[in-house]
């Protein structure tokens, strides 16, 4: 090993005893660092430290018709997921409303909820809970984009949302504004 | 005059602590080391702000990348019976080794004609071999449906446990695709399941 002989030179017995020379106690460590280290770097290379999330969803039971509610038109919002990574929602009924074009994040989609839940509480007797929201994604929308729709329901902490079937209409309405 | 003597001096370092330290390490990576699976989907998960994390066992996931559709499903007795109920259900029999092979085989896309050749092919191979998907359709009988049908029951039957499902699908994939599984689950009356995400801090 690369190691200098430190002992004071030997082979100079002037008579006497002869000794035995102590052998150390201390082991040569380099190749046993290398081995871990080298394992280290294989470990930290193979494991997957971001563990992936899971994102709860529950969908209506469609098979008992009577557990299903119809929805107040006065406190619903209904969000269109259109292509080109953009949305459209209205209040209330179809057509009764003319739609808001936006895109998905802090400015657009969450800004747009928030201000719609306060509307809906301030006829509701101040209920910010009572908001009901479709989501109606098109075929030309992202699994991205309804991912980010259900998580600014967390983040908005809307109560009522489902997703639903989009219609014919409202496909129509989406040309309309060039984002199906 | 007497020479002046340099005292040698030994080049050897201490390494005990380092030592220590990287057996530390190393002991923290091996416990806390979970292999990647490799899938065949390619699946790139959208961010979201959820934090709770995906369970490791009792899951069903069902990858989609590309309109394919891959399965999985974390215990092996269950694979093995699945595949067994597969097999009676489109006159497939599969052989011991075969079964043992599926039950080692974690993500799968390759339809019931072709599974058995899937099972035939050298390991080393197999990461050439076509992965078509799971044909899925919104009927009632399609295969991805029995797939997941099967391996319910036999949940049921070996541990007496519900399985969860999730979707594991690629961010770019269009909602058509999405809209299949989801119906598919809701006709067995899956109406709960989980969406795979990755994590991302919220905009404030």
């Amino acid at each position: 090993m690369a190691e200098l002989d430190t002992s004071s030179g030997g082979g100079k017995h002037k008579g006497g005893k002869i000794r035995s020379k102590k052998a150390s106690t201390r082991v040569d460590l380099t190749a046993m660092v290398d081995l871990a280290f080298l394992l280290i770097t294989f470990f930290m290379y193979t494991t997957t430290l971001q563990k992936p999330k899971a994102m709860d969803l529950a969908m209506p039971d469609n098979s008992v018709k009577t557990s299903q509610l119809p929805i107040a038109a006065s406190r619903s919002m209904t969000i269109l997921l259109g292509s080109h990574n953009k949305v459209e929602w209205y209040m209330g009924e179809a057509g009764k409303s003319a739609p808001t074009v936006d895109n998905y994040g802090k400015d657009g989609l969450r800004k747009a909820i928030i201000e719609n839940a306060k509307k809906v509480a301030d006829t509701h007797n101040g209920d910010e809970k009572l908001m009901e929201v479709v989501i109606k994604p098109s075929d030309k929308s992202t699994y991205e984009n309804l991912v980010a729709v259900l998580d600014e329901m967390k983040i908005t902490n809307v109560q009522i949302y489902a997703i639903v079937k989009i219609t014919q209409m409202e496909i129509d309405d989406l040309k309309k504004n060039s984002i199906y | 005059m007497p020479r002046v003597k340099v005292a040698r001096k030994s080049t050897a370092i201490d390494m005990t602590a380092m030592c220590d330290v990287a057996f530390l390490l190393l002991t923290f990576f091996i416990l806390t080391a979970k292999p990647k699976v490799d899938d065949p989907s390619k699946a790139e998960v959208p961010p979201s702000t959820i934090m709770q994390p995906v369970a490791d066992v009792n899951m069903i996931t069902i990858s989609v990348g590309e309109n394919k559709a891959f399965y999985s499903v974390t215990e092996q007795d269950v694979r093995q019976e699945a595949l067994k109920a597969m097999g009676d259900k489109y006159g497939v029999s599969f052989t011991p080794e075969e079964t043992r092979r599926f039950s080692l085989t974690q993500v799968f896309g390759v339809p019931m004609k072709n599974l058995k050749s899937f099972l035939d092919t050298d390991p080393s191979e197999l990461k050439n071999f076509p992965q078509t998907g799971i044909p899925a359709d919104t009927t009632n009988n399609n295969e991805l449906f029995n797939w997941i049908y099967t391996s319910r029951q036999a949940e049921r039957a070996l541990h007496d446990k519900l399985l969860n499902v999730s979707i594991k699908a690629d961010r770019k994939e269009e909602y058509p695709m999405i809209n299949t599984v989801i119906s598919i689950l809701e006709k067995q009356k899956l109406f709960k399941f989980q969406l795979i995400t990755s994590l991302k801090t919220a905009q404030k």
